[in-house]
C-alpha cells in the first residue's frame, strides 16, 4: 500500500519541551489532508516526522512509498537552475532522454518555459513554490507533504497557486498533507482538515469535506466548511474566555 | 547616453586623479624637498622601467614571484577547504583543530621568517612556505564557517532526494559555501601578494621582493619605485582574476540579493 500512512500515539519532546503529545492520524493513498494550527504548535515538527527527519518520542511513524517536502523556507538549491533542481527529483530515472522529456513535461505542467536555465532568486516567489511542487511531483513519488508552501505569497498570488496546485494534483494524483494557517485554502484543497491544539499538539477536531474536487473557493462546500471550521475555533475560544 | 558618459568618466576620473597625482610628485622633486638621490623624478622612473624591461629582469623577477604566490597559494586552498570542510561537518574535529588554527591565524606568517630560512634556505621554498601559511589558516577557518551556516533545509532536501554521502558534499555542501570561499580567496590572495615581497625582501636571491632591496641596496631609487609599480599592479590583476569567479552563474546567489 504505498501513499498511506499512519501516526500511532506519537510524542515529540525537544529537551524540556512537548511538542507533540499521544496524536494519532491515518491517511489513505490518494488522500489530501490539511493541517492547521497555532503558530508555534508542532506543524513542522510533524510534517518532519513523516518526512522521517526527526523520530518520535514515542509511539509509531509508518508511511509506505517515497515522500518528498515542499518546504516553508525556500527549499529550492540557490546554485541549481530549474531544470536542474527539477532533475533532482528523477535522478533514478536513468535513460538522459527519458529524464529530459519528463522535465520538458513537468515545466509545461507548471507553464514556466523560457525559464528552464534561470536560477531561483531570478523567479518571482509564486514561480519559484511551483517548480519546488514540480521537483517534489517528480518522478512519481507517493506523498507530498506541504509546509505552508503559498503563505509568503499575497492573496491573489495565493488563490492562483491554490488552483494550479489543484490541477497539478489532478494530474498527477497523490497522497498529500498540506500545513497551512489559510483556512479557506484547506476547506477547498482538502478532503479532511485536522485542527490541532495548541502545543503540545493534539487533534482538537477534524473536518471531512465530501464534495468531490476540484472545487471553488465560493463553493457551497467550501465556504460551508469555512464556516464549520471557524465556529468550531472560535467556539473554543469563547469557552476559554469564559472559564478566565 | 547615460551608459556612456559614465564609461567616459569611470576612464577619464583616474586619468585626471593620476595626472594630479604625477604633478604632485614632480612638483615635489622639482622644489628639492628630499634629497636628489632619495627622490627619483617622474621621468628617471620611466627611464628606468625601459633598463628594466630590456634587460628582461623586470620579466624574470615577475613570473618568478608569481609563480611562488600561485603554488603557495593553490596548495594551501587545496588544502585549506578539505580541512575546513572537515572541521565544519565533524564536531570533534572543531574542538580539536579549532584552538590551534586560530593560534596560527594569528601569528604573523613574517615571523616564520627565521625558521623558513634555516630549513628551506633562501629561494622559493621558503617564500612558499611563507605564502602557505598566510593562506591556509584563513582559508580553514572561512570554510568551516560557511558549512556551518548552511541552511539544514538543503539537506533535508538532499535526504529527501535520496542524495549519498559523497553526493551531499558535491551537490550541497560545496555549492553552498562556494560564494563565502571565493571571497575569502580574494583577501587570502591579496594577502599572499604582499607575504611574497616581504618574503623576497629578506629570502630572496630574485623575484620582485628581492629587486625592491637590490635597487635599494644600489641606491636606485628610480627602479625601487618602477618595481613598486609594478607590484602594484599585479596585486590589482591578482584580484580582477579571482573576481572573475564571482561571475560564475552557479555562485550569483551568494552575492545578490
Ligand atoms: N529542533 C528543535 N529543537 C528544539 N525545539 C524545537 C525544534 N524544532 C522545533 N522546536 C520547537 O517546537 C515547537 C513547534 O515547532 P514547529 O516548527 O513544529 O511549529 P509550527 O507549528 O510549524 O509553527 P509555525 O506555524 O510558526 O511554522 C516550537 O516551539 C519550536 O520552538
Ligand atoms: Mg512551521
Amino acid at each position: 500500500m504505498t501513499g498511506c500512512l499512519e501516526l500511532t500515539n506519537v510524542s515529540v519532546s525537544f529537551e524540556a519541551v512537548e511538542v507533540i503529545r499521544e496524536l494519532s492520524l491515518a491517511i489513505v493513498q490518494g488522500e489530501f489532508v490539511a493541517v492547521v494550527g497555532p503558530s508555534g504548535c508542532g506543524k513542522t515538527t510533524l510534517l518532519n516526522l513523516v518526512a522521517g527527519f526527526e523520530r518520535p518520542s514515542s509511539g509509531s511513524v509508518e508511511c509506505h512509498g517515497q515522500v518528498r517536502m515542499v518546504y516553508q523556507e525556500d527549499g529550492l538549491f540557490p546554485w541549481a537552475t530549474v531544470t536542474e533542481n527539477i532533475a533532482l527529483g528523477l535522478r533514478h530515472i536513468g535513460d538522459r532522454r527519458e529524464r529530459k522529456r519528463q522535465i520538458g513535461d513537468l515545466l509545461r505542467l507548471i507553464r514556466i518555459e523560457g525559464f528552464e536555465h534561470h536560477y531561483p532568486r531570478q523567479l518571482s516567489g509564486g514561480m519559484r513554490q511551483l517548480v519546488e511542487l514540480a521537483r517534489a511531483l517528480a518522478g512519481g513519488s507517493d506523498v507530498l507533504l506541504m509546509d505552508e508552501p503559498f503563505s509568503a505569497l499575497d492573496y491573489l498570488t495565493r488563490l492562483r497557486m491554490r488552483n494550479e496546485l489543484a490541477r497539478l494534483l489532478s494530474e498527477m494524483p497523490r497522497t498529500a498533507v498540506l500545513v497551512t494557517h489559510d483556512i479557506e485554502e484547506a476547506a477547498q484543497l482538502a478532503d479532511r482538515v485536522v485542527v490541532l491544539t495548541q502545543r503540545p499538539a493534539r487533534i482538537r477536531h477534524e473536518f471531512t469535506i465530501s464534495t468531490p474536487r476540484p472545487r471553488e473557493p465560493t463553493d457551497f462546500a467550501v465556504v460551508d466548511a469555512v464556516r464549520r471550521i471557524l465556529a468550531e475555533l472560535d467556539v473554543e475560544s469563547g469557552t476559554e474566555a469564559s472559564t478566565k | 547616453m547615460k551608459e556612456n558618459t559614465n564609461t567616459a568618466r569611470a576612464l577619464l576620473l583616474p586619468a585626471l586623479v593620476a595626472a594630479i597625482f604625477i604633478a604632485l610628485w614632480t612638483a615635489i622633486w622639482r622644489a628639492g624637498v628630499f634629497h636628489q638621490s632619495a627622490f627619483p623624478s617622474p621621468l628617471a622612473v620611466v627611464r628606468g622601467f625601459g633598463l628594466e624591461v630590456a634587460t628582461g629582469r623586470l620579466l624574470n623577477d615577475s613570473v618568478t614571484s608569481l609563480f611562488r604566490v600561485t603554488c603557495g597559494f593553490l596548495l594551501a586552498v587545496a588544502l585549506g577547504i578539505p580541512a575546513g570542510v572537515w572541521m565544519g561537518q565533524k564536531l570533534s574535529a572543531r574542538l580539536a583543530f579549532l584552538p590551534m588554527t586560530n593560534f596560527f591565524r594569528n601569528l604573523s606568517p613574517l615571523a616564520w621568517m627565521p625558521f623558513a630560512i634555516l630549513w628551506f634556505g633562501v629561494g622559493d621554498a621558503a617564500a612558499m612556505f611563507l605564502i602557505f601559511l598566510s593562506v591556509f589558516f584563513p582559508v580553514v577557518l572561512a570554510t568551516m564557517a560557511a558549512v556551518g551556516t548552511i541552511p539544514l533545509v538543503y539537506f533535508h532536501v538532499a535526504q529527501n532526494y535520496g542524495l549519498r554521502r559523497f553526493e551531499k558534499l558535491t551537490r550541497v555542501t560545496l555549492p553552498a559555501i562556494m560564494p563565502q570561499v571565493i571571497t575569502t580567496l580574494r583577501v587570502t590572495a591579496g594577502v599572499a601578494w604582499l607575504v611574497d615581497v616581504a618574503a623576497e625582501m629578506i629570502a630572496g636571491r630574485d623575484g620582485l621582493g628581492f629587486a625592491v632591496m637590490d635597487a635599494r641596496n644600489g641606491l636606485r631609487t628610480d627602479l625601487l619605485v618602477v618595481e613598486m609599480i609594478v607590484i602594484g599592479i599585479i596585486g590589482v590583476l591578482i584580484d580582477r582574476l579571482l573576481v572573475q569567479l564571482t561571475n560564475v552563474p552557479s555562485v550569483r546567489w551568494g552575492y545578490e540579493r
